[in-house]
């Protein structure tokens, strides 16, 4: 699991690379949460899965989670790039709905 | 019906090993040629019972996982033990979003997917003895 970021036009892209699931869960949190606490003056936030290889439900308790602290700051979050396994997952639990696909 | 094939793995109930449990079930499932989704539903699944095993079962102490998977003509059966703390109520740990973790950023989805994602899933609890969750999936014949 690895996470790098960009700032483009005043918004800040995440881009997850790896496996998300419980192993890996926390040390994503981590680094997550600390480039967006660094990062709070952006319009908005995208979270790029295009490098995402495996997420399970760990990783939607992990995007439910920063879309709600992004709340607080009335950031919006989106989600981008999603595998057609990643998108199932995300789906199902209805995550496009309050994350729009970007 | 004729059992084909089968294996089983103990393993610890260590997060390193979610990986592992993952790609095992996924390379005894290529004798049944799946498909790159059928595939992917199987290692969603089984991470989701593995992780409840690790999370909920083994809640703060290492214990066994037990993974048997067989094959019947063109049906995977897995099965995924422990001898954990149980679950109290499997008709309410099965509803989605359900979760007594939710201080942990625990989506409550785990039994929804591996319900979603197999074509069966059954699960055998009692509490202080362990949990035991069974689910197939029948791959289609290309």
């Amino acid at each position: 699991m690895d996470i790098k970021y960009k700032k483009i036009n005043g918004g800040l892209t995440l881009f997850v690379y790896g496996e998300l699931d419980e192993c890996s869960a926390s040390q994503a949190k981590n680094i997550l949460d600390r480039v967006l606490m660094e990062n709070l003056n952006v319009k908005k936030v995208i979270f790029d899965l295009s490098g995402l290889s495996f997420m399970d439900s760990t990783g939607i308790g992990l995007l439910i989670g920063r879309y709600k602290k992004l709340k607080e700051f009335s950031i919006p979050a989106y989600i981008s790039g999603a595998s057609l396994a990643t998108e199932k997952v995300i789906e199902l639990a209805g995550i496009y709905n309050i994350m729009p696909k970007f | 019906m004729k059992v084909n094939n089968k294996i089983t793995l103990k393993f610890p109930s260590l997060s390193i090993n979610e990986s592992f449990a993952r790609s095992v079930v996924s390379c005894f499932a290529l004798q049944l040629n799946p498909s790159i989704s059928e595939i992917s539903d199987i290692k969603t699944a089984v991470s989701e019972a593995v992780t409840n095993a690790i999370v909920h079962a083994y809640a703060g102490r290492i214990g066994e996982i037990t993974l048997k998977m067989w094959i019947e003509d063109n049906v995977i059966h897995i099965n995924i033990c422990d001898d954990g703390i149980g679950i109290e109520n499997v008709e309410q740990a099965l509803e989605p979003f359900y979760t007594t973790r939710e201080d942990e950023e625990r989506s409550g989805m785990g039994f929804t997917i591996m319900k979603n994602f197999m074509d069966g899933v059954e699960v055998f609890s009692k509490i202080g003895v362990g949990t035991k969750i069974y689910m197939y999936k029948k791959i289609k014949v290309n």
